[in-house]
């Protein structure tokens, strides 16, 4: 069954109808017996890191999503906040994270570069992949955009983590591989065709 | 360089797709999940939807249309209309909307604007500024759907928008809205002029060299169109539209 958690922070409902029109083995919940039951999980999410991280403790679901991530190695994929809070903390509301990927979440700033680049980073990238035969990228042309929308990139510590990367400035993480962990900063959900290819991968495949 | 976003504005008056001029006289188009389905295949930056008759009615745009948009928009829209706390933003963002678009609310309440912010993302809340040049030529910002005429300044409440932690503007000419004869760009460059967060300019735009000028000229990080993309020729029959890749490549 695929598990899509809500700690309510956004962007559930699409990822869900769209998925349930190809399958009807996926749900939506913060229901540990439900989550326990889980061989995908998906961990979306939009908006602030420390109130997502609040909402995930006190819901009780710390434990439980280390249980299915560390040791069952359920594939997870974390999509914007939900990969951001994977890491290991953030800038945004000074707030301790999962722990699952090394580093950091960090608010984009430009010192030292002549640059006058809003923040949010809002709008469609091109990526570069780093992981090439990456399965869940199959298909994806160099001129492909994908949908961002942001204020914090994740700061990865092992290279090896980075699955492709995008340019806003600087070069930072678009995506992220580790064991069975996956997370994007990018909305697939919310990238055409090919975007929502990556999510269908993860999840039947 | 970062290309601007394209983003086709659709009005709605409940669950029907509308499009008037200057703010008035609008005529129905038609369902806006087969407009969805459309602009899914033209691959579209961004759609943004705004219920112009919700304030009037005393409720928000409808939430079982935003459930529907969620299901059926494979690219991030955002959604406006009679918007007026944080439990209301909650629900919509709840429902797939990307961002949530306030005007008359932002206003009459700018705390919403930093609640909103802190508790969603900047990202998530867009102001959406309707402005109207008076005979002496001073911009006026209104609200309820272009109804009432605010007693503030335009540049101080640029200013406190953007102190407020709104992650977007999205400035509106009422004088341009429908015209299809090119922005207003004395009032974008001087909203710009005055914002760091990214600007959408939108009123007015009929062509692609309209977006060239707005993007050249004041530096916008989205340019917003409505007539453009749902009429065609001069009798402005009725079609979705929106420019395909290699036009993308030659607007800019």
């Amino acid at each position: 069954m695929i598990v899509i958690i809500n700690y309510g922070m956004g962007n559930i409902n699409s990822i869900y109808h769209k998925l349930q029109k190809h399958t009807d083995n996926i749900i939506v919940t913060n229901d540990k017996v439900e989550i326990e039951k889980a061989n995908k999980i998906i961990l979306p999410g939009v908006g602030h890191f420390a109130k997502g991280m609040e909402n995930i403790r006190s819901l009780g679901l710390i434990d439980i999503l280390n249980n299915k991530v560390l040791r069952e190695n359920t594939p997870i994929f974390g999509i914007c906040l939900g990969m951001q809070l994977m890491t290991e903390g953030s800038e945004e509301g000074n707030a301790k994270g999962l722990g699952w990927i090394k580093g950091n979440t960090k608010l984009f700033k430009f010192d030292g570069i002549n640059t006058d680049l809003p923040v949010p980073n809002v709008g469609w990238r091109e990526i570069n992949i780093i992981i090439k035969n990456e399965k869940y990228f199959k298909g994806i042309r160099s001129d492909d955009k994908f949908y961002f929308t942001h204020s914090y990139y994740i700061n990865c510590e092992d290279k090896n983590d980075i699955s492709s990367t995008s340019y806003y400035g600087f070069e930072f993480v678009a995506s992220i591989k580790k064991n069975n962990i996956i997370g994007t900063q990018f909305h697939p959900e919310k990238s055409h065709i090919r975007g929502f290819d990556i999510l269908k991968r993860f999840a039947f495949s | 360089m970062v290309s601007p976003r394209i983003i086709p504005v659709l009005l709605l008056k409940g669950e029907g797709l509308v499009k008037g001029i200057k703010f008035k006289n609008h005529r129905y188009l038609g369902d806006p999940i087969n407009a969805v389905k459309i602009f899914n295949d033209k691959e579209v930056d961004e759609l943004i939807f705004l219920d112009i008759n919700a304030n009037k009615e005393g409720r928000t745009i409808s939430p079982e249309l935003v459930d529907k948009l969620s299901t059926e928009c494979y690219m991030p829209f955002s959604i406006g209309g009679g918007i007026r706390n944080i439990e209301q933003i909650k629900m919509l963002l709840g429902l797939g909307a990307e961002k949530v678009i306030i005007n008359t609310e932002a206003v009459n309440n700018p705390n919403i604007i930093k609640e909103a912010s802190e508790i969603f993302g900047s990202q998530s809340v867009v102001i959406s500024v309707d402005v109207k040049k008076s005979i002496f030529g001073i911009y006026n910002v209104f609200t309820y759907s272009g109804i009432r005429k605010e007693e503030i300044k335009l540049t101080e409440y640029l200013k406190k928008i953007e102190e407020y932690g709104a992650g977007e503007i999205m400035i509106n000419s009422i004088d341009k809205d429908g015209t299809m004869t090119g922005y207003d760009i004395d009032l974008i460059k001087i909203v710009k002029s005055i914002l760091k967060i990214p600007l959408i300019a939108s009123g007015g735009a009929g062509e692609f060299k309209h977006f060239k000028e707005a993007f050249l000229e004041a530096k916008v990080s989205a340019v917003a169109a409505g007539s453009m993309f749902v009429f065609i020729g001069k009798k402005r029959g009725i079609l979705i539209n929106y420019p395909d890749k290699d036009e993308l490549k030659n607007i800019f």
